[in-house]
């Protein structure tokens, strides 16, 4: 009879058994855990309400893709594969470290359809985890220690490197691993000296641990073994309860975090769920001040933070040295709750967050492009905190003056230019067109199939108005019936909103609506992707709306708009995805396919394209604000597109057009880059159905140098 | 000496009055003659307050804040002008008065400032702040209300600290310099522009004081003789709006870019600016 | 036809310059007027100051009091009550001790007050005609004053040339003993000196100034790249020093600095009267805008209507080859 080493339930652990001992320390160890996350819930349940509960198929859905499938984490390769490796060991190892548990407790524990074949197959998939997941571990050490990725890092002023807990963390699973498998390896080795010689997975860790043992005495057998499970569930419970203390808490968190994400893209989340429009009024305190302020579902996320540093990587607003840094924000909030809501003690502070935590400039600086939230892993969200945080502002009457121009003129005037409404058509007059071209104004005794809904800038700028004549005679050739509100049109507020300022923003928009309505408009186009996600998301019962270049991409498919060939087959064009346009909404094809429809054009795709553009800088009030930065965003991205190759830059958003024709004169660029838009360029090259259309350049006001073609 | 430069507060309660004034936006409007040459279009103007003015609130506030005290905004004009109130009242001002009276009309600075002697004689303010000058104004009304109520006064007041029964202030001078004075409250103080970062006040807030009473004062209620305002009562009167005939001015440079350039270059060297 | 009193101001027993335009502007009202210069002060400053003044001035009031060494318009105020006649017409140029002095002066005398005068038409019996301006200058104003019980008149620097005219032998009149003890509630503590910046923009023979046009903090560079050119500084307005962009030391105008370059190229700015109070010696003024209809076409010598954010750079290359291409 082979004589297996007994189950630690069996064996004496100074003066204890093991039996008992197990138990007292699985009890002990889910207490304290339950303590713990007892305590870590505190702030949640007093925070504010978040609506999370709806759409449960859609939400789990999400988790598969999200938590589950590990969707996110091949974006950075080597980290990625470390982290879905890791992720798999864990969730497959599973099963194998809750029948450990057990085996402490009872001495002939073992789970149903172990022993059979199926349990077999377990096993050694279980043995193949825990050794990949040791593997990884040392593999993460190393890139901690030895290849410093740069998003890892922590400036100074953010406090002490977190490199150190990384380590004892990575070192605590890598243990681990070594006990579980030491405690089998122990158990094999012991077999194998009486000649039953199990098989365990080639090359595993238990496999190697027990070809060490292999002369080893039994009585050292022994001690290793049940040192071993000791040392496993030791290991084991101190990870579940340090894990809430910092950013292993991602681990229990994960899975609700997902569950419990955001759904719906390119939405501001209302002041107060629950309140609608109407009562707003009454809300005692708008935004976010003191901690208590985050919903609960903003607090889940500061715990969910796994400090990987994707955010903060990909964030403009940090590679221009703005003040700000996603992860940061996110880390700062969690280590003021962890200090606020300790676990033994007084709880809740109440303190404001900007001035002690935050710094105004930090709020203000993001553009809200929504690379954050694109990266993070965890689907951690950022926007809605930063507007939280801004309404918190703009409620105490803390605006930078230069952004406080600009909000009283859209209050005063309805467009942040401080200029009168009745000149907000001129732009449409005839005589600024190369060739005859009808805009419509919608005011009553004008009406029309389609709405061009124009914006504040595109209404008002010299240089954009161009931009607005060429979507006009787009849509003239390829006949739509179309007119734009003129007068009654206020600007959209889309940023408005986004800079904090709801009660202004909800006067625009129903401004807007109304006088939508009242056009009777069955559907709504625009070439401001901001105006566009504002009139997809933020206002309700309006017509469908589209993008200009989603027009363009439908009549060049079915025939309608045909293209003329470039004349100057040199020039090489990079397309830019504005953050409203394709990050938010998902336009990606659809400028693509536009600009390879006209025949002769080379384009090519910079490094960080599509989900992953760069931003330009922002729009709306954001280009009122004066960030303190090291550089702008917008001479980042022209370096970019000239990396890539191109001399042109193609753009289908106005702010991002202001913002590039900047870049190009402060870097110097000029003559080597120009910025065209999307609608300018394809006005230039569309074949006219007017025989009178010249189809030429835009002759009064458009770019300084448009592109030779 | 950076310290001097916000403002201090010191230990007395402070009551402060501050005279507000409704003009047309000069950011926000286009400010032309009308049609018959008289007048400028007064159809499409957007109306706010002084700029000024704004900065004067937002330091009393400042002061009432760290001394103590309270803030009235007040404003001689029409019903019309209760928005300005209202939005001062929202940035913070504890109460907002508005004085008007068809006697009133047509008032020149002298009149204006003779209205509010009668009004600040009716409370008791330590200190009445008014802002440099209005859009349509010429500077005056603070100067003239001291000199009435036999107050001290200072005007470009860029800067304040509360002290006892007294105010350290500094003036604006040439040369980005700073005159330093002590001055004793009661007093009058005209403001400079950016003596401080004025609070935003948004729809939100002005919607809270929708609907707080404003008093309303009249000629009666403030004891004042018709003869010494309104249009009789005024020494000083505006005929009309005009824009002058633009003279010679500037030689304008014709040309194309690189032509205008070339002769820029040639005169300059000519003046002697190009060694 | 009343006295006319023109209000002197002195620095360091230095006349300024607006005692000249104020002696102009009496001219207006009465061509015939001999107007009296009023000077406050004390000791041998005050002196040196009567003394110039007898040479433009046919009639010089000297009243010299300790407590008026330092121009503190409270107590100037009271002095100049107890001297001046009722009825008379008092020139003060408006600055930043007019704007201090004037309005309660012209109550405590009962007569009118009009702030900023630019223009003086005419006198119809005891009205006088005047111009002024608002909305930041975008329009003017004719205003009808009262001057029957007296006008106290703020003259804005620089609106009325000062005339050649022949020296003359005028008497100093003092009138100190009329003053008596001076006190008030307001004492001067001391002038705090704005910072010295790293750039003494009044040193310089060639100024690039910029103004609101400007746009941006970082556009400021392409100023700086054509001063650098040109071997001048970047000097600017006031709105440039309010948004932070440039320290108050390169400020021109009234509450900045006063400079005297040959060539004054103001880059951006629409020309309002307080910057271009800052600016003497009839220097060569180019202005560049794009806006054809800027108040600073009115003063320059020569108008450029452009972006400066495009013409700027263009220049400065230019310039750079012309170098080139001499060296």
């Amino acid at each position: 009879m082979v004589e297996a080493l007994q189950s630690p339930a069996q064996a004496t652990y100074w003066l204890i058994s093991g039996q008992t001992l197990f138990i007292i320390l699985n009890l002990l160890g889910l207490a304290c855990f339950a303590y713990i996350v007892t305590r870590r819930m505190t702030p949640l349940v007093g925070g504010e309400r978040d609506f999370r509960f709806d759409r449960p198929f859609l939400r789990l859905a999400r988790v598969s893709q999200f938590w589950l499938g590990q969707w996110k984490h091949p974006r950075y390769r080597i980290a990625g594969t470390i982290h879905i490796l890791i992720f798999a060991g864990f969730i497959l190892l599973a099963t194998r470290a809750f029948s450990l548990l057990i085996l402490g407790m009872s001495e002939n524990f073992a789970l149903p359809d172990s022993s059979g074949g199926i349990g077999h197959v377990y096993e050694i998939i279980a043995d193949y985890a825990a050794t990949i997941v040791f593997l990884c571990m040392i593999a993460a050490a190393v890139r901690r220690i030895v290849f410093r990725p740069a998003r890892y890092e922590v400036p100074a002023k953010y406090g002490e490197p977190h490199k150190t807990d990384a380590i004892f963390l990575l070192s605590l699973i890598a243990i681990l691993m070594l006990s579980e498998s030491l405690f089998e390896a122990s158990k094999a080795a012991s077999l194998a000296q009486q000649g039953h010689t199990e098989f365990l997975a080639t090359f595993s860790l238990a496999w190697v641990l027990r070809s060490m043992l292999s002369s080893a005495s039994l009585s050292t057998l022994w001690n290793l073994h049940r040192g071993a499970y000791l040392l496993d569930v030791l290991t084991f419970y101190f990870l579940l309860c340090y894990r809430p203390f910092g950013i292993q808490f991602h681990v229990e968190t994960s899975l609700f975090n997902v569950y419990f994400a955001k759904l719906d893209r390119g939405t501001v989340k209302p002041v107060r769920w629950g309140v609608p429009d109407e009562q707003v009024d009454q809300v005692k305190s708008f935004g976010v001040k003191t901690f208590e302020d985050f919903t609960w579902k903003h607090m889940l996320d500061f715990y969910s933070c796994a400090d990987c540093g994707r955010c903060s990587d990909n964030c403009p607003a940090n590679a221009v040295g703005r003040p700000l840094s996603p992860r940061f924000l996110t880390i700062k909030a969690r280590d003021y709750s962890f200090q606020h809501y300790p676990m033994f003690g007084q709880a809740g502070n109440g303190t404001p967050l900007v001035g002690g935590i935050y710094s105004e400039d930090e709020v203000w600086s993001c553009t809200t492009c929504g690379a954050c939230e694109e990266e993070c892993p965890l689907l951690i969200e950022y926007i809605d905190k930063i507007v939280d945080l801004r309404r918190g502002l703009v409620d105490e009457g803390n605006v930078p003056k230069s952004i406080q121009k600009a909000l009283k003129a859209l209050e005063g005037r309805g467009n942040p230019y401080g200029k009168m409404e009745k000149k907000r058509a001129d732009w449409a007059k005839a005589e600024g067109f190369p060739a005859p071209c009808d805009v419509k104004v919608l005011n009553g005794k004008k009406a029309a199939e389609t709405l061009y809904f124009v914006d504040s800038i595109t209404s008002y700028d010299d240089r954009i108005q161009a931009i607005g004549r060429a979507t006009a005679r787009i849509l003239d050739n390829v006949g739509t019936d179309f007119g734009i509100l003129g007068a009654t049109e206020k600007d959209s507020g889309h940023e408005v909103r986004r800079f904090g300022e709801e009660m202004l923003f909800m006067s625009l928009r129903d401004n807007n609506v109304d006088a939508i309505k009242a056009s009777g408009v069955q559907r709504i186009v625009t070439a401001d992707p901001h105006a566009y996600n504002a009139l997809k998301h933020d206002y309700k019962d309006v017509p469908p709306v589209e993008h200009i270049s989603q027009v363009i991409a439908r009549e060049v498919k079915s025939g309608n708009l045909k293209l003329n060939p470039v004349e100057n087959r040199d020039n090489v064009y990079a397309y830019h995805d504005p953050c409203y346009l394709g990050r938010h909404n998902q336009v990606y094809d659809d400028p693509r396919e536009v600009l390879d429809g006209i025949p002769g054009l080379k384009r090519v795709e910079m490094t960080r394209c599509r989900d992953r553009s760069f931003c330009c800088g922002g729009g709306g009030l954001m280009l009122f604000y004066e960030p303190k930065e090291e550089q702008r965003m917008g001479v980042k991205r022209v370096q970019m597109a000239a990396e890539a190759g191109a001399n042109v830059i193609v753009t289908a958003c106005p702010f991002c057009m202001v913002n590039m024709e900047d870049a190009i004169k402060v870097a110097g660029m000029e003559g080597k880059m120009t910025a065209i838009d999307l609608a300018e360029l394809v006005a230039q090259q569309m074949v006219c159905k007017r025989a009178t259309d010249g189809g030429g350049a835009d002759r009064l006001a458009g770019p300084a140098k448009l592109v030779t073609v | 000496m950076e310290d001097e430069k916000k403002t201090n507060f010191g230990s007395a309660t402070v009551e402060i009055l501050v005279c507000v004034r409704r003009v047309p936006d000069t950011s926000e409007n286009e400010i032309q003659l009308n049609a018959a040459g008289n007048d400028i279009e007064r159809d499409d103007l957007v109306y706010s307050v002084n700029e000024p003015d704004n900065y004067a609130v937002e330091e009393a506030l400042q002061i009432a804040a760290k001394a103590g005290g309270n803030v009235t905004v007040v404003t001689v004009g029409s019903e019309d002008d209760e928005e300005v109130l209202r939005r001062e009242m929202a940035m913070g001002a504890n109460q907002g008065v508005l004085i008007s009276d068809d006697a009133f009309i047509g008032s020149d600075g002298k009149g204006i400032a003779t209205i509010l002697k009668a009004f600040v004689q009716k409370g008791k303010y330590d200190l009445v702040l008014t802002g440099i000058q209005a859009e349509d104004g010429g500077a005056q009304v603070g100067g003239m209300l001291a000199a009435l109520l036999d107050y001290p006064f200072a005007s470009l007041v860029n800067s304040i600290s509360v002290l006892d029964g007294k105010l350290k202030i500094s003036r604006e001078i040439e040369g980005g310099n700073r005159e330093m004075s002590e001055i004793d409250m009661p007093c009058v103080l005209s403001i400079q522009t950016g003596i401080n970062e004025p609070r935003y006040v948004g729809m939100r807030g002005i919607r809270q004081v929708a609907s707080v009473e404003i008093p309303t004062y009249s000629a009666s209620d403030l004891g004042v003789a018709p003869a010494a305002v309104g249009e009789a009562g005024a020494n000083v009167k505006r005929v009309d709006y005009f824009v002058p005939a633009l003279g010679k001015g500037a030689e304008m440079l014709q040309g194309d870019r690189e032509e205008i350039i070339a002769k820029l270059i040639e005169l300059m060297k000519a003046k002697g600016g190009m060694n | 036809m009343a006295r006319i009193f023109a209000y002197i101001v002195h620095k360091a027993g230095v006349v300024d310059d607006s005692a000249a335009e104020l002696a102009a502007a009496a001219r207006k009202i009465d061509p015939a007027s001999s107007p009296i210069a009023v000077v406050t002060g004390w000791g041998a400053e005050l002196d040196a100051v009567c003394e110039t003044l007898r040479a433009s001035y046919n009639e010089v009031w000297k009243v010299a009091n300790e407590a008026l060494a330092y121009p503190n318009a409270e107590l100037v105020r009271q002095a100049l009550v107890k001297v001046l006649p009722s009825g008379g017409i008092v020139l003060v140029p408006h600055a930043h001790f007019g704007m201090d002095l004037s309005p309660g002066l012209s109550i405590k005398m009962n007569s009118a007050f009009v702030s900023d005068v630019l223009g003086i038409l005419g006198v119809e019996g005891s009205s006088l005609k005047l111009v002024r301006q608002e909305f930041g200058g975008q329009v003017s104003a004719h205003v009808r004053c009262d001057a029957s019980a007296g006008a106290v008149l703020n003259i804005r620097p620089g609106a009325f040339k000062p005339q050649e005219a022949a020296p003359v032998n005028g008497t100093i009149i003092d009138k100190s003993a009329e003053v008596g003890a001076l006190s008030a509630k307001r004492r001067y503590l001391e002038t705090v000196v704005a910072e010295a910046g790293d750039v003494d923009i009044t040193k310089h023979a060639v100024l690039v100034s910029v103004g609101r046009g400007i746009q941006e903090k970082d556009n400021i560079a392409i100023a700086q790249e054509l001063a650098d050119m040109l071997g001048a500084a970047v000097s600017c307005s006031r709105p440039v020093v309010d948004a932070k962009w440039l320290p108050k030391s390169r400020q021109v105008g009234s509450s900045g600095q006063t400079v005297k370059p040959k060539i004054y190229m103001a880059c951006g700015m629409s020309g309002s009267f307080q910057h271009l109070a800052g600016l003497k010696g009839n220097p060569f003024i180019v202005a560049i805008n794009k806006n054809p209809k800027a108040p600073i076409f009115q003063v320059a010598d020569v108008g450029i209507i452009a972006d400066i954010l495009e013409f700027l750079p263009e220049l400065t290359s230019k310039i750079r080859e012309t170098k080139q291409v001499s060296a």
